[in-house]
């Protein structure tokens, strides 16, 4: 089963976990609500609708409340630790988090222990904290965009705030960005970057480009980042091998964002409520 | 909602790695003095912050510097500006010539005009000056940043200096300040 951990951007929602379900745009979890706009319920209801295509079962959820004061994300920190070494997850997805170093080691050494270890995915604030601490080749697979994927490239940088200019220069410089951040061990085994065209990486170098279809809208548009996420999670949960899902992600994400004909203005849900039949396509086609 | 009210209730402490510094930021000032009111003012706010000697790369004639939980730096800045003495410039522990982001891009999709500031991008549309879009940043301000400000005009939406709390709110910040630039007539 995959498990999601993340945030909402609300102060008062509480810590909750379990099955996460999509009813009318909005995504349940427990006995609370989520609306589906950007950040990990955008993520969540990615990985809900590639289950439901796949006829696999729902993903399991965690969510807190957090609007960058740290609480939410310590206390989720704190559970997680408890909870994950009783869990049989065998794909787990860690997103929006606030990047905290010393917890993130604590919950490192709880998924050391974990006798079969799940897959491993991370992105947003805890791509950044697994980077931070040094320990990105931990990681199965990093989502990052081009201007994340200069922050790994970039050794001294603990945060992409701080990515040195002379390295986001080099953002036409796919393939050196990402021999750079192998070379200072500041990449999981493999990367999915996101963009204008994307890229499955690994150490060996580029191993995939997906160009096609091409909406410069997405660019703009909260969310797409996050979907493609959910995408290839569910997809790796489901057995595929990284690089198949990785492929298959990164097509279905793109041809779903073609079918919303979107404009910059566009939000992510119109991208979502497409992916069952743009993932569909890409299946069919792979076979 | 005021301001300070926003923090009511919020822990304060820093969270350092039991064997490094790499979420651990400095804090330059003007003079010692200024360090010492700052250190005085974000104690008593509860801030957990530790009073260092400057490494040697810091070059800025201040003989101590604030550590600070770097995350928390918006947070911080707020206060300090509140007491008049805002730092010089706040920089990572890990690497103290390291400067902010400075670069911007920008992207033109005709009726709307895009700004990206290290990993922040801010969408707006340019008859209207409405912001459509927030995207990019990882940190958990990020989905409220865009909540609070998608769908408002410039003038109108509050700034991410305000309600934000992380480095992906300072970058957004950046963006937002350079759109506005770029649309003021």
């Amino acid at each position: 089963m995959l498990a999601i951990a993340g945030t909402v951007p609300s102060e008062g929602f509480p810590l909750v976990d379990g099955e996460i379900r999509m009813v009318d745009n909005e995504i349940r979890i427990d006995e609370q609500r989520v609306s589906v706009n950007r950040g990990t319920p955008a993520l969540m209801a990615a990985a809900i609708k590639t289950a439901e295509t796949l006829g696999q079962p729902a993903p399991f959820g965690y969510l807190v409340g957090d609007t960058g004061l740290g609480k939410g994300s310590r206390h989720l920190y704190k559970y997680l630790t408890d909870h994950l070494p009783h869990s049989s997850f065998q794909t787990l997805t860690f997103h929006y988090l606030q990047p905290i170093v010393h917890w993130h080691k604590r919950l490192q050494q709880v998924i050391y222990e974990i006798k079969e270890r799940p897959t491993l995915i991370a992105d947003a604030g805890f791509m950044y904290v697994a980077k931070m601490s040094g320990q990105a080749p931990m990681y199965d697979l990093f989502t990052p965009d081009i201007g994340e994927l200069a922050f790994l490239a970039d050794e001294k940088a603990p945060h992409p705030f701080y990515t040195r200019g002379f390295i986001l220069h080099d953002e036409n410089r796919v393939s050196d960005l990402i021999s750079r951040a192998y070379d200072h061990n500041n990449a999981s085994r493999f990367l999915l970057v996101k963009g204008k065209q994307d890229y499955l990486a690994s150490r060996e170098g580029i191993l995939e480009t997906v160009n096609s279809p091409v909406e410069e809208a997405l660019e703009a548009m909260g969310g797409t980042g996050d979907t493609l996420t959910g995408i290839v999670s569910a997809l790796i949960d489901s057995g595929m091998s990284i690089p198949e899902a990785a492929v298959v992600a990164m097509k279905a994400n793109r041809l779903a964002g073609h079918y919303a004909k979107p404009t910059p203005a566009t939000q992510v849900i119109e991208i979502i409520q497409h992916i069952p039949k743009a993932l569909s396509e890409v299946l069919r086609e792979s076979k | 909602m005021s301001f300070l009210s926003f923090f009511k209730g919020k822990p304060k402490q820093g969270t350092p790695g039991d064997n490094g510094n790499a979420d651990r930021g400095i804090m330059v000032f003007e003079n010692t003095s200024e360090v010492i009111q700052a250190e005085n003012a974000l104690k008593r706010e509860g801030w957990e912050i530790r009073v260092m000697g400057p490494p040697p790369e810091i070059q800025s004639g201040c003989d101590l510097v604030i550590e600070f939980p770097l995350i928390e730096e918006l947070n911080i800045l707020r206060t300090l500006e509140g007491e008049g003495i805002p730092p010089l410039k706040m920089v990572p522990v890990t690497s103290p010539l390291l400067h902010p982001v400075d670069l911007f891009h920008t992207k033109d999709f005709g009726e709307y005009i895009m700004v990206r500031a290290a990993n922040m991008k801010l969408t707006v549309e340019k008859a209207t000056g409405n912001i459509v879009n927030v995207s990019g940043g990882g940190c958990p301000d990020v989905p409220y940043l865009a909540y609070e400000m998608v769908g408002q005009t410039l003038a109108d939406a509050p700034s991410p200096r305000e309600i934000g709390h992380t480095l992906c709110g300072y970058a957004l910040q950046l963006a937002y300040e350079e759109v506005k630039r770029q649309c003021s007539p």
